[in-house]
This record gives C-alpha cells, sequence and structure tokens, in this order.
C-alpha cells in the first residue's frame, strides 16, 4: 500500500517536473531574442487590432492578434524590414490598421484640414479687424459740441472731489497693506 | 440676413456629416483586397482531408467564399439564406471553415445542413490571414478571373444579397 503511495507520488513528481518544462519551453520565444521581440512590440504598437479597434495589436488578447504578431515575429526572424511588414499586414487589412495614417490623397483633408482652418481662420481674423477699423470715422466736433464738453470737463475739475471716495478706497488698500 | 444663414449652414453641413459618420458601422473595415486577385491556397476539405480545394480550380467560374466556423453566432443566422440560395443553384458557394475544429464543424454542418459544394479547413487561420479576415462570418465574391469583386463583412442579409451580391453575380456570368 504505502510501496503504491509512493509510485504514485513519484509519478505525479515526473509529471509536474514534465510540465514546468513544457511552460519553460512555451515561454522561450520571448527570451530567444529580446532585441526581435522588442522590434515585434514596438510595429505592434503601430498597429490596430481589427477585433478590439481600440486596442493597439500589442495590445490585444484576441486570437488575430496573437496570429498577427506571430506573423510579424516570423517575418522579422526571415529578415524582413519593418517597412515590409507594415505592407504585409496593410495589403491584407488596409490602412485602417496603421494608427498613424499615410499621407495620400485620400488623406490630404485629414492631414492639412487643420491647418486649413486656421489660416482660414486667421485671414478672416484680419479682415474683420481690418473693416472694424474702417468703421470707426473721425467725426470732428461742432463748436457747440467742443464748447458744452469743455464745461464739462471745466466743472469735474472745480469741484471737490467728495470726502467718502478717498477715504473708501483707502478702506479697501490698508488691509492689504497690513498683509 | 446672411449673418444669421451663414453659421446656420454650417451646422447643417456639421449634422450631416456627423448623422453620416453616425450611420456608419465602424467594424465593416473597407478590404483592401476589392478588384485584387483572390489570394491562392491549397487547403484540406473539410469532409475529405486527403483531399484537397484551390480556389485556382474555380477559373472560368463565378462563386462565393463564405467564412464560417462553428463557433460563430452570425453565422446560425446567416445559414437559411446561404442554404436557400444553395438550393436555389444561382451562385455555388464554398466554405472556409476559420478557426475550427473538425468535429465541430462536421457536427454544425450535419445539424443544421451543408449549404457549401465544399469546405475547405483553415484550422490556424493562415489563408484568413491572407484574405484580412478578421471575424466570421465574411463571404467574397470571386469572378471568373479569380478576381474578388465584393466582401460583405458580417452575415449576408436577405436585403444584401438581393440588392448586392445577386446583381453583381448575375452580372459578372453574363
Amino acid at each position: 500500500m504505502q510501496l503504491r503511495l509512493l509510485t504514485t507520488s513519484f509519478l505525479f513528481l515526473v509529471a509536474l517536473g514534465a510540465a514546468s518544462v513544457a511552460v519553460a519551453r512555451d515561454a522561450q520565444p520571448l527570451a530567444d531574442d529580446p532585441k526581435l521581440e522588442e522590434r515585434v512590440m514596438n510595429i505592434s504598437r503601430e498597429l490596430r487590432c481589427l477585433v478590439c479597434q481600440n486596442e493597439t495589436l500589442a495590445d490585444s488578447r484576441a486570437d488575430l492578434a496573437v496570429d498577427l504578431r506571430n506573423q510579424i515575429r516570423e517575418q522579422m526572424k526571415n529578415g524582413k524590414s519593418d517597412e515590409e511588414v507594415i505592407a504585409f499586414v496593410t495589403a491584407r487589412y488596409g490602412d485602417f490598421v496603421l494608427y498613424r495614417p499615410p499621407v495620400r490623397p485620400t488623406t490630404y483633408l485629414l492631414w492639412f484640414g487643420p491647418f486649413i482652418l486656421l489660416f482660414g481662420g486667421l485671414i478672416f481674423l484680419f479682415r474683420y479687424v481690418r473693416r472694424r477699423r474702417e468703421l470707426i470715422v473721425d467725426a470732428p466736433l461742432t463748436p457747440g459740441e467742443r464748447r458744452r464738453a469743455e464745461e464739462l470737463l471745466g466743472a469735474g475739475r472745480n469741484v471737490p472731489r467728495p470726502e467718502f471716495h478717498v477715504s473708501s478706497s483707502d478702506a479697501q488698500v490698508e488691509p492689504l497693506n497690513r498683509d | 440676413m446672411t449673418r444669421y444663414l451663414i453659421p446656420l449652414a454650417l451646422f447643417a453641413v456639421l449634422v450631416v456629416f456627423l448623422a453620416i459618420g453616425l450611420g456608419r458601422n465602424p467594424h465593416e473595415v473597407p478590404s483592401p483586397l476589392i478588384d485584387k486577385p483572390a489570394p491562392a491556397f491549397n487547403l484540406a476539405q473539410l469532409a475529405d482531408p486527403a483531399k484537397s480545394f484551390s480556389p485556382a480550380e474555380m477559373r472560368g467560374k463565378v462563386w462565393l467564399l463564405n467564412v464560417w466556423a462553428s463557433w460563430c453566432i452570425s453565422c446560425r443566422d446567416e445559414h437559411p439564406l446561404l442554404l436557400q440560395v444553395a438550393r436555389s443553384g444561382t451562385v455555388p458557394i464554398y466554405g472556409l471553415n476559420y478557426r475550427d475544429k473538425r468535429e465541430d464543424a462536421l457536427g454544425w454542418l450535419a445539424e443544421l445542413g451543408d449549404p457549401y459544394v465544399l469546405s475547405a479547413s483553415d484550422l490556424d487561420a493562415r489563408v484568413g490571414m491572407d484574405y484580412g479576415v478578421y471575424g466570421a462570418p465574411e463571404s467574397y465574391l470571386i469572378d471568373r478571373n479569380g478576381v474578388i469583386r465584393f466582401k460583405q463583412i458580417g452575415p449576408i442579409t436577405p436585403d444584401v444579397w438581393e440588392k448586392k451580391i445577386l446583381p453583381l453575380a448575375k452580372e459578372l456570368n453574363r
């Protein structure tokens, strides 16, 4: 009885060991070539996963993303450049997978639209300001108006400034000074 | 008057653009493969893995390549229509069994009926990648010269069949 227990536990340990070897082998691609893996991840971050569209290929755990990463890794191992790998993916899935859309006639509006809006706005602003300036016309005062204005200004100068104005402004300044 | 009409016109343009944008399905990504030759492949047939299938055999025929899988729920929605099309005999349908298990796929066909002339087994989805498949179902209408003329992403609805695929297939067959 004890012997059987011993053999089963021994077999169990062997199986466990085999499992850990299998796990270690699974993780190998990462340790295999860290430089290659970095390239794979860098390019995957530039590409959109089509299954879950707001995720990059690097972040996604969808089957398609895993397959595409493997495909990219395989191609890079075969000496393909980053551009060739991106061309491979866009030939199949279109420019939509690129987070940085290429400059093409169809994307001109996307790339240059904001600048067109900016310059359009500036031109509008310039013209608006110039037109406003033209609208303000110098209108000289008539002798009667001039006399009235001088009267008002003169009257203002003669009247002593009311006490409360001074004290109230002092009262406003004082607490600030104390600080 | 124009002072008020210009902003109103700009607003109307904006509303039209947003309405079009909202009406679109972001999951329908236009395929770059339209009007390009269908990628070649050579895959084992689902029913008899000893036999193979290649699109090159279909030269001279207008045919539909339908990507399906037993795990795919929308494929079930689409299935009655495919059976109907197969019965009518207008366009032969070939299946691409995508990311599936052979026994599951065979069980699915036995249960729901088999509209396909034959299905090719793309178990590791390599061919699917060449066709830009990113889900199931997807369907490709391929002309006599082996050029992809139309791609349907998601199930083929009776509407899409009547208004897009059938008229195009008839025109290509002429």
